[in-house]
Protein backbone atom coordinates (compact mmCIF):
# COMPACT_ATOMS: atom_id res chain seq x y z
CA UNK A 1 0.00 0.00 0.00
CA UNK A 2 2.80 2.00 0.71
CA UNK A 3 4.13 2.67 -3.31
CA UNK A 4 0.28 4.14 -3.75
CA UNK A 5 1.43 7.26 -2.15
CA UNK A 6 4.21 8.48 -4.38
CA UNK A 7 2.48 7.06 -7.20
CA UNK A 8 -0.65 9.20 -6.48
CA UNK A 9 1.12 12.07 -5.79
CA UNK A 10 3.44 12.46 -8.75
CA UNK A 11 0.72 11.30 -10.82
CA UNK A 12 -1.46 13.53 -9.64
CA UNK A 13 1.09 16.52 -9.80
CA UNK A 14 1.79 15.34 -13.38
CA UNK A 15 -2.00 15.19 -14.67
CA UNK A 16 -2.55 18.56 -12.66
CA UNK A 17 0.76 19.96 -14.79
CA UNK A 18 -1.35 18.04 -18.10
CA UNK A 19 -4.39 19.52 -17.72
CA UNK A 20 -3.26 23.00 -17.01
CA UNK A 21 -0.81 23.41 -19.86
CA UNK A 22 -4.03 21.54 -22.01
CA UNK A 23 -6.16 24.39 -20.82
CA UNK A 24 -3.77 27.09 -21.34
CA UNK A 25 -2.86 26.23 -25.05
CA UNK A 26 -6.95 26.28 -25.41
CA UNK A 27 -7.49 29.30 -23.43
CA UNK A 28 -4.27 31.11 -25.01
CA UNK A 29 -4.43 29.73 -28.71
CA UNK A 30 -2.89 32.22 -30.60
CA UNK A 31 -4.39 31.88 -34.20
CA UNK A 32 -1.17 30.67 -36.48
CA UNK A 33 -1.19 31.45 -39.74
CA UNK A 34 -1.60 28.04 -41.57
CA UNK A 35 -0.53 29.80 -45.12
CA UNK A 36 2.72 30.70 -43.50
CA UNK A 37 3.75 27.59 -42.42
CA UNK A 38 2.73 25.91 -45.62
CA UNK A 39 4.83 27.96 -47.54
CA UNK A 40 7.79 27.49 -45.00
CA UNK A 41 7.64 23.88 -45.96
CA UNK A 42 8.29 24.92 -49.64
CA UNK A 43 11.38 26.89 -48.75
CA UNK A 44 14.59 25.38 -48.59
CA UNK A 45 15.39 26.55 -44.96
CA UNK A 46 18.95 27.84 -45.72
CA UNK A 47 18.18 31.06 -43.95
CA UNK A 48 20.71 32.75 -46.61
CA UNK A 49 18.76 36.08 -46.98
CA UNK A 50 18.96 36.30 -50.84
CA UNK A 51 15.26 37.22 -50.40
CA UNK A 52 16.03 40.08 -48.22
CA UNK A 53 13.69 38.94 -45.35
CA UNK A 54 15.39 37.70 -42.31
CA UNK A 55 15.32 34.29 -43.24
CA UNK A 56 12.92 31.55 -44.41
CA UNK A 57 10.42 32.00 -42.05
CA UNK A 58 10.24 35.78 -41.95
CA UNK A 59 9.98 35.35 -46.44
CA UNK A 60 7.24 33.08 -45.98
CA UNK A 61 5.33 35.52 -43.04
CA UNK A 62 5.49 38.02 -45.61
CA UNK A 63 4.50 36.25 -48.85
CA UNK A 64 1.40 35.05 -46.88
CA UNK A 65 0.80 38.86 -45.69
CA UNK A 66 0.87 39.93 -49.20
CA UNK A 67 3.98 42.13 -48.61
CA UNK A 68 6.56 39.81 -50.95
CA UNK A 69 6.20 37.87 -54.16
CA UNK A 70 7.28 34.34 -54.95
CA UNK A 71 10.06 33.55 -56.56
CA UNK A 72 12.34 35.57 -54.76
CA UNK A 73 14.34 33.22 -53.25
CA UNK A 74 17.40 32.23 -55.07
CA UNK A 75 18.63 28.90 -54.00
CA UNK A 76 14.79 27.52 -54.41
CA UNK A 77 14.60 28.30 -57.99
CA UNK A 78 11.83 28.26 -60.16
CA UNK A 79 10.52 25.15 -58.40
CA UNK A 80 10.10 26.77 -55.44
CA UNK A 81 8.52 29.84 -56.93
CA UNK A 82 6.24 27.62 -58.66
CA UNK A 83 5.02 25.79 -55.63
CA UNK A 84 4.85 28.75 -53.79
CA UNK A 85 2.97 30.59 -56.48
CA UNK A 86 0.52 27.85 -56.53
CA UNK A 87 -0.07 27.91 -52.84
CA UNK A 88 -0.40 31.67 -53.00
CA UNK A 89 -3.15 31.40 -56.00
CA UNK A 90 -1.32 34.13 -57.77
CA UNK A 91 -0.77 31.42 -61.32
CA UNK A 92 2.90 30.60 -62.41
CA UNK A 93 6.11 33.19 -61.38
CA UNK A 94 8.81 34.02 -63.73
CA UNK A 95 12.45 33.39 -62.54
CA UNK A 96 15.45 33.66 -63.64
CA UNK A 97 18.08 31.49 -61.78
CA UNK A 98 21.98 32.80 -61.44
CA UNK A 99 24.94 32.08 -60.75
CA UNK A 100 28.15 33.83 -59.21
CA UNK A 101 31.23 34.02 -60.68
CA UNK A 102 34.66 35.61 -59.20
CA UNK A 103 35.93 37.89 -61.66
CA UNK A 104 39.26 37.26 -61.18
CA UNK A 105 41.88 34.93 -62.24
CA UNK A 106 44.81 35.85 -60.02
CA UNK A 107 45.50 32.68 -58.14
CA UNK A 108 49.49 32.13 -56.02
CA UNK A 109 50.82 31.35 -59.60
CA UNK A 110 49.59 34.51 -62.11
CA UNK A 111 49.59 37.44 -59.57
CA UNK A 112 52.02 38.20 -56.64
CA UNK A 113 51.62 40.01 -53.43
CA UNK A 114 53.10 43.30 -52.23
CA UNK A 115 53.26 42.18 -48.49
CA UNK A 116 53.26 39.34 -46.49
CA UNK A 117 50.11 39.94 -44.51
CA UNK A 118 49.33 38.21 -40.94
CA UNK A 119 46.54 40.00 -39.87
CA UNK A 120 43.13 38.93 -39.51
CA UNK A 121 42.17 36.35 -42.30
CA UNK A 122 39.60 38.75 -43.66
CA UNK A 123 39.50 40.18 -46.84
CA UNK A 124 37.56 43.17 -45.59
CA UNK A 125 40.11 43.17 -43.08
CA UNK A 126 43.08 43.56 -45.31
CA UNK A 127 41.25 45.59 -47.94
CA UNK A 128 42.04 48.56 -44.83
CA UNK A 129 45.52 48.48 -46.07
CA UNK A 130 44.43 48.67 -49.16
CA UNK A 131 44.89 45.02 -49.83
CA UNK A 132 47.87 42.30 -49.41
CA UNK A 133 47.66 41.62 -53.61
CA UNK A 134 50.11 43.45 -56.25
CA UNK A 135 46.96 44.27 -57.67
CA UNK A 136 44.47 46.36 -56.31
CA UNK A 137 41.55 44.57 -57.85
CA UNK A 138 41.92 41.30 -57.95
CA UNK A 139 41.12 38.27 -55.28
CA UNK A 140 42.56 38.18 -51.90
CA UNK A 141 42.28 34.46 -51.31
CA UNK A 142 41.24 35.32 -47.65
CA UNK A 143 37.85 33.68 -48.38
CA UNK A 144 35.03 36.22 -47.03
CA UNK A 145 33.17 34.67 -49.36
CA UNK A 146 33.48 31.76 -48.71
CA UNK A 147 32.51 32.24 -44.84
CA UNK A 148 29.51 34.09 -46.49
CA UNK A 149 28.14 30.81 -48.30
CA UNK A 150 25.83 29.06 -46.90
CA UNK A 151 26.32 26.14 -49.24
CA UNK A 152 29.53 25.70 -49.06
CA UNK A 153 29.71 26.23 -53.26
CA UNK A 154 32.97 28.47 -52.79
CA UNK A 155 36.42 27.14 -51.86
CA UNK A 156 39.82 29.33 -51.88
CA UNK A 157 42.37 27.11 -53.87
CA UNK A 158 45.87 28.43 -54.83
CA UNK A 159 45.28 32.24 -53.23
CA UNK A 160 41.98 32.35 -55.50
CA UNK A 161 38.05 31.98 -55.01
CA UNK A 162 36.21 29.49 -56.68
CA UNK A 163 32.41 29.16 -57.53
CA UNK A 164 31.37 25.72 -57.94
CA UNK A 165 28.44 25.72 -60.42
CA UNK A 166 26.85 22.59 -59.35
CA UNK A 167 26.30 24.20 -55.84
CA UNK A 168 25.85 27.69 -56.21
CA UNK A 169 22.03 28.92 -56.26
CA UNK A 170 22.65 32.36 -56.95
CA UNK A 171 21.40 34.10 -53.70
CA UNK A 172 24.79 36.36 -53.98
CA UNK A 173 25.70 36.92 -50.31
CA UNK A 174 29.58 36.21 -51.43
CA UNK A 175 29.11 39.07 -54.26
CA UNK A 176 27.86 41.16 -51.08
CA UNK A 177 30.90 40.07 -48.64
CA UNK A 178 33.50 40.57 -51.56
CA UNK A 179 35.36 44.05 -50.44
CA UNK A 180 37.00 44.65 -54.04
CA UNK A 181 33.36 43.55 -55.94
CA UNK A 182 34.97 40.69 -57.45
CA UNK A 183 31.86 38.48 -57.80
CA UNK A 184 29.20 38.76 -60.49
CA UNK A 185 25.68 37.42 -60.27
CA UNK A 186 24.60 36.65 -63.72
CA UNK A 187 21.52 33.95 -64.91
CA UNK A 188 22.51 30.88 -65.49
CA UNK A 189 22.56 30.21 -69.49
CA UNK A 190 25.47 29.68 -72.15
CA UNK A 191 27.48 33.01 -72.21
CA UNK A 192 31.08 34.30 -72.04
CA UNK A 193 32.49 36.28 -68.98
CA UNK A 194 35.95 38.44 -68.47
CA UNK A 195 37.56 36.60 -65.46
CA UNK A 196 39.41 40.03 -64.72
CA UNK A 197 38.52 43.07 -62.87
CA UNK A 198 41.30 45.06 -62.80
CA UNK A 199 40.61 48.57 -64.79
CA UNK A 200 44.47 49.62 -64.31
CA UNK A 201 46.31 50.77 -67.71
CA UNK A 202 47.97 47.67 -69.57
CA UNK A 203 50.88 48.71 -68.84
CA UNK A 204 49.97 48.30 -65.49
CA UNK A 205 48.23 45.52 -65.89
CA UNK A 206 50.64 43.25 -67.08
CA UNK A 207 53.36 44.35 -63.97
CA UNK A 208 50.88 42.89 -61.82
CA UNK A 209 49.48 39.89 -62.66
CA UNK A 210 50.50 37.28 -65.55
CA UNK A 211 46.81 36.76 -67.20
CA UNK A 212 44.75 39.76 -66.14
CA UNK A 213 43.03 41.55 -68.82
CA UNK A 214 45.09 44.52 -70.83
CA UNK A 215 41.86 46.32 -72.82
CA UNK A 216 43.22 45.06 -75.95
CA UNK A 217 39.70 45.67 -77.93
CA UNK A 218 40.05 42.20 -80.00
CA UNK A 219 36.97 40.48 -78.25
CA UNK A 220 34.81 43.61 -78.90
CA UNK A 221 35.55 43.93 -82.95
CA UNK A 222 34.70 40.28 -82.57
CA UNK A 223 31.70 39.66 -80.69
CA UNK A 224 29.02 39.67 -83.51
CA UNK A 225 25.92 41.09 -81.59
CA UNK A 226 27.91 43.57 -79.31
CA UNK A 227 27.37 42.21 -76.48
CA UNK A 228 31.64 43.27 -75.50
CA UNK A 229 32.56 46.92 -74.45
CA UNK A 230 35.91 47.82 -73.34
CA UNK A 231 35.96 50.50 -70.90
CA UNK A 232 38.95 51.67 -68.05
CA UNK A 233 41.18 48.64 -69.65
CA UNK A 234 38.88 45.88 -69.34
CA UNK A 235 36.41 44.02 -71.41
CA UNK A 236 33.01 43.69 -70.02
CA UNK A 237 30.54 41.11 -71.83
CA UNK A 238 26.73 42.23 -71.11
CA UNK A 239 24.98 39.04 -69.97
CA UNK A 240 21.76 40.20 -71.48
CA UNK A 241 23.33 40.28 -74.89
CA UNK A 242 25.73 37.26 -74.94
CA UNK A 243 24.82 34.65 -77.12
CA UNK A 244 27.68 32.21 -76.24
CA UNK A 245 29.22 31.72 -79.72
CA UNK A 246 32.29 31.62 -77.60
CA UNK A 247 34.53 33.86 -80.89
CA UNK A 248 35.70 36.32 -77.88
CA UNK A 249 36.80 33.38 -75.95
CA UNK A 250 38.92 32.22 -78.90
CA UNK A 251 40.41 35.24 -80.55
CA UNK A 252 41.72 36.76 -76.62
CA UNK A 253 45.58 36.95 -76.38
CA UNK A 254 45.59 37.26 -72.38
CA UNK A 255 42.90 33.62 -72.41
CA UNK A 256 40.99 35.89 -70.23
CA UNK A 257 37.55 35.18 -71.26
CA UNK A 258 35.91 32.18 -70.28
CA UNK A 259 33.02 30.31 -71.80
CA UNK A 260 30.73 28.95 -69.27
CA UNK A 261 28.25 26.43 -70.50
CA UNK A 262 25.93 25.13 -67.97
CA UNK B 1 10.81 43.15 8.92
CA UNK B 2 13.97 43.98 10.87
CA UNK B 3 16.92 44.75 9.86
CA UNK B 4 18.96 41.30 10.78
CA UNK B 5 16.48 39.55 8.10
CA UNK B 6 17.36 42.35 5.54
CA UNK B 7 21.03 41.76 6.09
CA UNK B 8 20.46 38.38 5.80
CA UNK B 9 18.53 38.59 2.48
CA UNK B 10 21.13 40.95 1.01
CA UNK B 11 24.14 38.32 1.86
CA UNK B 12 22.02 36.16 0.41
CA UNK B 13 21.92 38.14 -3.13
CA UNK B 14 25.42 38.65 -2.87
CA UNK B 15 26.50 35.22 -2.24
CA UNK B 16 24.14 33.90 -5.09
CA UNK B 17 25.61 36.22 -7.38
CA UNK B 18 29.72 36.15 -6.65
CA UNK B 19 30.75 32.79 -4.31
CA UNK B 20 28.05 30.93 -4.89
CA UNK B 21 28.01 31.53 -9.13
CA UNK B 22 26.17 29.03 -10.46
CA UNK B 23 28.41 28.84 -13.43
CA UNK B 24 31.58 29.89 -12.63
CA UNK B 25 31.76 27.76 -8.73
CA UNK B 26 28.81 25.50 -9.13
CA UNK B 27 29.59 24.38 -13.33
CA UNK B 28 26.35 24.06 -13.85
CA UNK B 29 24.19 25.00 -16.62
CA UNK B 30 27.66 25.42 -18.89
CA UNK B 31 25.83 24.36 -22.16
CA UNK B 32 23.98 27.72 -22.34
CA UNK B 33 27.17 29.24 -21.04
CA UNK B 34 29.31 28.20 -23.78
CA UNK B 35 26.29 28.00 -26.37
CA UNK B 36 24.50 31.36 -26.31
CA UNK B 37 27.47 33.87 -25.14
CA UNK B 38 28.69 34.23 -28.72
CA UNK B 39 27.07 37.38 -28.79
CA UNK B 40 26.02 40.14 -26.06
CA UNK B 41 22.34 40.82 -26.79
CA UNK B 42 21.57 36.54 -27.22
CA UNK B 43 23.17 36.16 -23.82
CA UNK B 44 21.13 38.96 -22.26
CA UNK B 45 17.81 37.79 -23.57
CA UNK B 46 18.75 33.99 -22.35
CA UNK B 47 19.93 34.77 -18.70
CA UNK B 48 16.88 37.11 -18.69
CA UNK B 49 14.89 34.14 -19.64
CA UNK B 50 16.71 31.84 -17.09
CA UNK B 51 16.47 34.67 -14.16
CA UNK B 52 12.55 34.39 -14.83
CA UNK B 53 12.30 30.89 -15.03
CA UNK B 54 14.89 30.14 -11.69
CA UNK B 55 12.40 31.98 -9.34
CA UNK B 56 8.80 30.91 -10.78
CA UNK B 57 10.43 27.45 -10.67
CA UNK B 58 11.72 28.02 -6.77
CA UNK B 59 8.46 29.61 -6.18
CA UNK B 60 6.33 26.63 -6.95
CA UNK B 61 8.50 23.89 -6.08
CA UNK B 62 9.82 24.97 -2.51
CA UNK B 63 6.15 24.61 -1.33
CA UNK B 64 5.68 21.85 -3.06
CA UNK B 65 8.72 19.91 -1.75
CA UNK B 66 7.76 21.15 2.13
CA UNK B 67 4.35 21.02 2.07
CA UNK B 68 3.79 17.96 0.13
CA UNK B 69 6.61 15.55 -0.41
CA UNK B 70 8.60 16.00 3.41
CA UNK B 71 4.95 15.11 5.21
CA UNK B 72 4.92 12.04 3.15
CA UNK B 73 8.46 10.96 3.34
CA UNK B 74 9.00 11.48 -0.48
CA UNK B 75 12.42 13.05 -0.27
CA UNK B 76 14.15 10.72 -2.83
CA UNK B 77 11.19 11.88 -5.22
CA UNK B 78 12.64 15.40 -5.51
CA UNK B 79 15.23 15.29 -8.86
CA UNK B 80 11.71 13.64 -10.63
CA UNK B 81 9.18 15.88 -9.28
CA UNK B 82 11.38 19.26 -9.78
CA UNK B 83 12.38 17.96 -13.62
CA UNK B 84 8.18 17.61 -14.05
CA UNK B 85 7.34 21.10 -12.75
CA UNK B 86 10.13 22.83 -14.47
CA UNK B 87 9.60 21.70 -17.54
CA UNK B 88 5.13 22.18 -16.76
CA UNK B 89 6.28 25.65 -15.83
CA UNK B 90 8.24 26.48 -18.60
CA UNK B 91 5.94 25.17 -21.42
CA UNK B 92 3.20 27.37 -19.56
CA UNK B 93 5.37 30.44 -19.20
CA UNK B 94 5.95 29.71 -23.44
CA UNK B 95 2.42 29.97 -24.04
CA UNK B 96 1.82 32.69 -21.45
CA UNK B 97 4.46 35.24 -23.26
CA UNK B 98 3.33 33.87 -26.94
CA UNK B 99 -0.43 35.04 -26.36
CA UNK B 100 0.02 38.04 -24.33
CA UNK B 101 3.96 39.53 -24.77
CA UNK B 102 4.84 38.43 -28.39
CA UNK B 103 7.79 40.67 -28.75
CA UNK B 104 9.02 39.19 -25.51
CA UNK B 105 8.46 35.87 -27.34
CA UNK B 106 9.98 36.57 -30.03
CA UNK B 107 13.14 37.91 -28.76
CA UNK B 108 13.68 34.74 -26.24
CA UNK B 109 12.44 32.68 -29.39
CA UNK B 110 14.30 29.10 -28.95
CA UNK B 111 16.22 29.90 -25.58
CA UNK B 112 12.98 29.50 -23.71
CA UNK B 113 12.38 25.81 -24.84
CA UNK B 114 16.00 25.21 -24.06
CA UNK B 115 15.74 26.14 -20.60
CA UNK B 116 13.75 22.94 -19.68
CA UNK B 117 16.76 21.19 -19.99
CA UNK B 118 18.73 23.37 -18.10
CA UNK B 119 20.31 22.35 -15.05
CA UNK B 120 21.39 25.34 -13.36
CA UNK B 121 17.40 26.00 -13.05
CA UNK B 122 16.83 22.12 -11.45
CA UNK B 123 20.44 22.93 -9.49
CA UNK B 124 18.71 25.97 -7.86
CA UNK B 125 15.71 24.56 -7.06
CA UNK B 126 17.42 21.75 -5.27
CA UNK B 127 20.33 23.12 -3.49
CA UNK B 128 18.64 25.64 -2.17
CA UNK B 129 16.73 22.93 0.11
CA UNK B 130 20.19 21.67 1.26
CA UNK B 131 20.73 25.28 2.45
CA UNK B 132 17.51 25.35 4.15
CA UNK B 133 17.93 22.09 5.99
CA UNK B 134 21.28 23.02 7.43
CA UNK B 135 19.89 26.92 8.48
CA UNK B 136 16.50 27.17 10.32
CA UNK B 137 15.93 30.63 9.61
CA UNK B 138 16.20 29.95 5.44
CA UNK B 139 12.72 30.04 4.64
CA UNK B 140 10.47 31.36 1.64
CA UNK B 141 11.59 34.53 0.64
CA UNK B 142 15.21 33.75 1.38
CA UNK B 143 14.77 31.01 -1.34
CA UNK B 144 12.97 33.22 -3.97
CA UNK B 145 16.00 35.96 -2.99
CA UNK B 146 18.60 33.15 -2.92
CA UNK B 147 16.76 32.13 -6.91
CA UNK B 148 16.79 35.73 -8.48
CA UNK B 149 20.17 36.40 -7.08
CA UNK B 150 21.57 32.95 -9.16
CA UNK B 151 19.84 34.44 -11.75
CA UNK B 152 21.09 37.57 -11.75
CA UNK B 153 24.88 35.61 -11.03
CA UNK B 154 23.79 34.08 -14.42
CA UNK B 155 23.51 36.80 -16.46
CA UNK B 156 26.53 38.49 -15.03
CA UNK B 157 28.53 35.14 -16.02
CA UNK B 158 27.11 35.31 -19.20
CA UNK B 159 27.75 39.04 -20.12
CA UNK B 160 31.56 38.99 -18.75
CA UNK B 161 32.49 35.69 -20.90
CA UNK B 162 30.30 36.81 -23.74
CA UNK B 163 32.98 40.69 -23.91
CA UNK B 164 35.37 38.30 -23.87
CA UNK B 165 34.58 36.09 -26.26
CA UNK B 166 34.26 39.14 -28.55
CA UNK B 167 37.47 40.01 -27.56
CA UNK B 168 38.94 36.48 -28.33
CA UNK B 169 37.53 37.25 -32.04
CA UNK B 170 40.01 39.95 -32.31
CA UNK B 171 42.78 37.96 -31.09
CA UNK B 172 45.65 36.07 -33.46
CA UNK B 173 45.01 32.98 -31.92
CA UNK B 174 47.36 29.64 -32.61
CA UNK B 175 45.32 27.62 -35.22
CA UNK B 176 45.44 24.39 -32.55
CA UNK B 177 43.37 26.03 -30.22
CA UNK B 178 41.10 28.07 -32.24
CA UNK B 179 37.40 27.44 -31.54
CA UNK B 180 36.27 25.28 -28.96
CA UNK B 181 39.35 25.07 -27.24
CA UNK B 182 39.93 28.20 -26.33
CA UNK B 183 36.77 29.00 -25.24
CA UNK B 184 36.66 26.51 -22.56
CA UNK B 185 40.49 28.27 -21.71
CA UNK B 186 38.86 31.32 -21.31
CA UNK B 187 35.99 30.12 -19.78
CA UNK B 188 38.46 28.65 -16.62
CA UNK B 189 40.06 31.67 -16.25
CA UNK B 190 36.85 33.77 -16.01
CA UNK B 191 35.89 30.71 -13.24
CA UNK B 192 39.17 31.15 -11.37
CA UNK B 193 38.74 34.68 -11.16
CA UNK B 194 35.65 34.32 -9.48
CA UNK B 195 37.55 32.42 -6.82
CA UNK B 196 38.86 35.28 -5.70
CA UNK B 197 35.50 36.23 -4.12
CA UNK B 198 35.40 33.49 -1.40
CA UNK B 199 34.84 34.86 1.69
CA UNK B 200 33.61 38.13 0.24
CA UNK B 201 30.01 37.95 1.76
CA UNK B 202 31.29 36.58 4.98
CA UNK B 203 33.60 39.36 5.94
CA UNK B 204 31.60 42.04 4.43
CA UNK B 205 27.97 41.03 6.74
Amino acid sequence: MQILIPILIVGGIGLLAGVILAAASVLMAVPKDEKAEALEALLPGANCGACGFSGCSGYARAMAEGKAQPGLCAPGGPKVAQACGELLGTGPVETVSKQATVRCLGSDDNADTRMDYVGIASCAAAQLLGGHTDCRFGCMGLGDCVAACAFEAIRVCNGLAQVDPEKCTGCGRCAEACPRGLIELAPKKRRAVVLCSNCDSARDTLRVCKVGCIGCGKCQRTCPVGAVTVANGLAAIDPAKCVGCGKCAAECPRKVIRLETM
Amino acid sequence: MDGQVIKGLVAIFLAAILTENYVLNKFLGICPFLGVSKKLNTAVGMSCAVTVVMVIATAVTWPLYMGLLVPNGLEYLQTVVFILVIAALVQLLETVLHKYMPPLYNALGIYLPLITTNCAVLGVTMLVLEKAAGDPTFGYVQALVNAFGSGVGFLVAMVLFAGVRERLEECDIPQCLQGLPITLVAASLVAVSFLGFNGLVDRLM
